[in-house]
């Protein structure tokens, strides 16, 4: 996963995605906003970064500014080793079939006015392989490949589930045997019964074609499932990044925190010390100054106010290459109850409470009010 | 694709380029609606008798006959003569002929020109759009029939020359329509996905998102169609349009005017046909429009 001898799949440094923001007849710049304000990360071949964060923060904006369907502002991007921004566009479009995407929505993804066939030998087309009848082999194979049947190629979108749409979008991302694989929220808006099925079927061809995937999600229950290494976004920053374990066992951010206390633990005796956010995101027109997440952050200093942490190595054990931009980290409290969801023994974790005495209070209280009640 | 192996596949397989249970649903709505059914059955008739024209006719529209000046309707002529003695049962039919082509030919000539300029427009934006927007605001400033009035005097009276001056006018409606449309539709998540597939621009505009503005340009063809019919008729009025001897409900309209004390027939018949083909399409494509509407049930 890390210590790669060859070049990392991607890698993208300082990507800045601005948004100018337009008024007036003479169409004057009166603000920007900063989607996406200088992000550094890396994808090995076969492993899956997730993306998450609130709404807004510039994740599906940094997906895209990778493929470059959007252009970026500023920053580098390469993919195995050649330089996306500098491709013209040719170049770029004969690249393409190796980067894909997976929409969010499968009922927005799909042209209603084309056949299923069409649409996943369009890629195959386009990029000049195999004639009519080898392509149409192909489809069929694609389409055997989601679980999908070969006459299901002559039929139109409408005439699928939102389950089986989402695996249409899927075998047309897979047609040109791409690398490197954008998924958008690819389960949000389905079924939860049909969110597992997809997000398997797309474990199962990581595992047989060596993808690497950007994941990107507000879900954190499928990131857990999934992702190899976690980057946690606020208001286009990178706040926290980690491998998967590390951040769900002890995420050091405090956003990370409240983030994670927001999923909800089945477990009716444990009471948690959630860190609940108060507030809305700030405007990315007009992102706060120092740290972004000050405004909202509990553990908030004079410091946070003015200058603004660095997405620094942390350090800590068993993290490797756990990185975290905050300025106090070192001071803001491990969030523990939280393991119980991921791992750990509830009884355990409760157990372990009563050494400590602010939880330990906290926990009494708890039992005092049941017993009143 | 072959029909054959569609058909023994299952009852969904669609064998044609549209799917035909999408396809079917719509007629289905289409039927369901009483006035669209009127609509289509009199669009039906009139376009049955402008192609039928030279059998169903029972004189030589242009023949006068100055023994038969301006009689009332009879066994013999049916819907009377006119003021020269021409019938004008045969008059009327060959005047379908006019109506029907001034109205299929200014809006296949604003098609033509409006759906390929609103493309161009609403996909490639910026400048483009900006220059071809602020011509078609100057187009649409001059009223309709006074653009085409204009432009008809300018060419020449002729029926032809009335048809490119009506579809010259009808132009902007559907640079208009086709750009809205198109920008409503490129920013659909399947025109990202064409593009993330290495799809030049040019065949995203006309593959994925052309095909997907084509049912309200559907629409406004048909209402379209009863607007230039009328306006050639208009012409015709001002003898802008068809040229006698030839017959058009226009120039008919125009003749009958003198002799409204006289011969009223010879206002009634045009007027009642130039009524109830405009009412046919508009009633067509109301019905269309509804039937298109992916929300109603």
């Amino acid at each position: 996963m890390t210590m790669q001898p060859t070049p990392p799949l991607l890698q993208v440094a300082g990507l800045v995605k601005h948004f100018p923001v337009r008024k007036g007849v003479l169409q004057r710049e009166v603000g920007r906003v900063r989607a996406v304000d200088g992000v550094d990360l890396t994808l090995a071949a076969g492993e899956t970064l997730a993306l998450v964060g609130e709404s807004g923060c510039g994740k599906s904006t940094l997906g895209r500014l990778v493929l470059r369907l959007i252009e970026a502002t500023e920053g580098s991007i390469l993919f195995e080793g050649r330089d996306v921004r500098a491709l013209g566009d040719r170049a770029l479009r004969d690249l393409r079939g190796r980067m894909q995407i997976i929409f969010q929505d499968p009922y927005a993804s799909l042209n209603p006015t084309m056949t299923v066939g069409d649409m996943i030998a369009e890629p195959l087309m386009l990029h000049g392989i195999g004639d009519a009848a080898q392509r149409r082999r192909r489809v069929e194979e694609l389409l055997g490949l989601v679980g999908l049947m070969p006459y299901h190629a002559r039929r139109f979108p409408h005439e699928f589930s939102g389950g089986q749409r989402q695996r249409i979008g899927i075998a047309r991302a897979l047609a040109v045997e791409p690398r490197l694989i954008v998924a958008d929220e690819p389960v949000s808006a389905l079924d939860v019964s049909i969110q597992a099925q997809v997000i398997n079927l797309m474990r199962d061809l990581q595992r047989r074609f060596g993808l690497g995937y950007i994941l990107i999600s507000h879900g954190l229950a499928v990131v857990k499932h999934v992702a190899d290494r976690v980057a946690v976004m606020y208001l286009g920053k990178i706040v926290e990044l980690s491998d998967k374990r590390t951040l769900f066992a002890s995420p050091r951010h405090p956003y990370t925190q409240a983030l994670l206390s927001a999923i909800p633990i089945p477990d009716p005796a444990l009471k948690r010390r959630r860190a609940i956010l108060e507030g809305d995101v700030p405007s990315p027109l007009n992102p706060p100054g120092g740290c972004r997440f000050h405004t909202r952050c509990a553990y908030a200093q004079e410091r946070c106010r003015t200058e603004e942490p660095a997405l620094e190595e942390s350090g800590a054990p068993g993290g490797v290459g756990h990185r975290v931009a905050c300025h106090f980290w070192r001071q803001v409290p491990a969030m523990e109850a939280l393991r119980a969801g991921i791992d750990a023994d509830p009884v355990l974790v409760r157990l372990q409470s009563f050494f400590r005495p602010e939880k330990a209070g906290e926990l009494l209280a708890s039992r005092q009010d049941a017993g009143l009640a | 694709m072959t029909a054959d192996v569609a058909l023994g596949t299952g009852p969904a397989a669609p064998a044609a380029p549209a799917s035909p249970s999408r396809a079917r649903r719509i007629w289905r709505r289409l039927w369901r609606r009483k006035g669209a059914v009127v609509g289509a059955v009199l669009v039906l008739f009139f376009v049955a008798v402008a192609v039928l024209a030279p059998w169903i006719s029972p004189y030589d529209p242009a023949k006068a006959d100055w023994l038969q000046v301006r009689k009332a309707p009879s066994a013999a002529h049916w819907l009377g003569t006119d003021e020269i003695g021409r019938d004008l049962l045969a008059r009327m039919i060959w005047g379908a002929r006019a109506s029907l082509l001034a109205g299929v030919v200014s809006v296949s000539i604003a098609l033509l020109v409006g759906v390929p300029v609103g493309l161009l427009s609403g996909y490639c934006r910026g400048w483009i759009d900006h220059v071809l927007q602020r011509i078609t605001d100057a187009l649409l400033a001059c009223p309709f029939l006074i653009l085409a009035i204009a432009l008809a005097a300018f060419l020449g009276p002729s029926l032809t020359n009335a048809m490119i001056a009506i579809g010259v006018s009808t132009v902007p409606v559907f640079v208009r329509l086709t750009r809205g449309q198109v920008m409503a539709v490129t920013v659909e998540d399947y025109v990202e996905a064409a593009r993330a597939v290495g799809n030049p621009h040019y065949r995203i505009a006309l593959r994925h998102v052309l095909p997907n503005v084509v049912p309200p340009l559907l629409v406004q063809s048909t209402l379209s169609i009863a607007a230039a019919i009328l306006a050639e008729a208009s012409l015709s009025f001002l003898g802008l349009g068809q040229q006698p001897p030839a017959p058009s409900w226009g120039s008919m309209l125009n003749t009958a005017k003198n002799f409204l004390a006289q011969a009223p027939w010879m206002a009634f018949w045009p007027g009642i046909a130039i009524c109830l083909a405009v009412l046919g399409f508009n009633l067509f494509g109301d019905g269309l429009r509804d039937a298109l509407d992916p929300k109603e049930s």
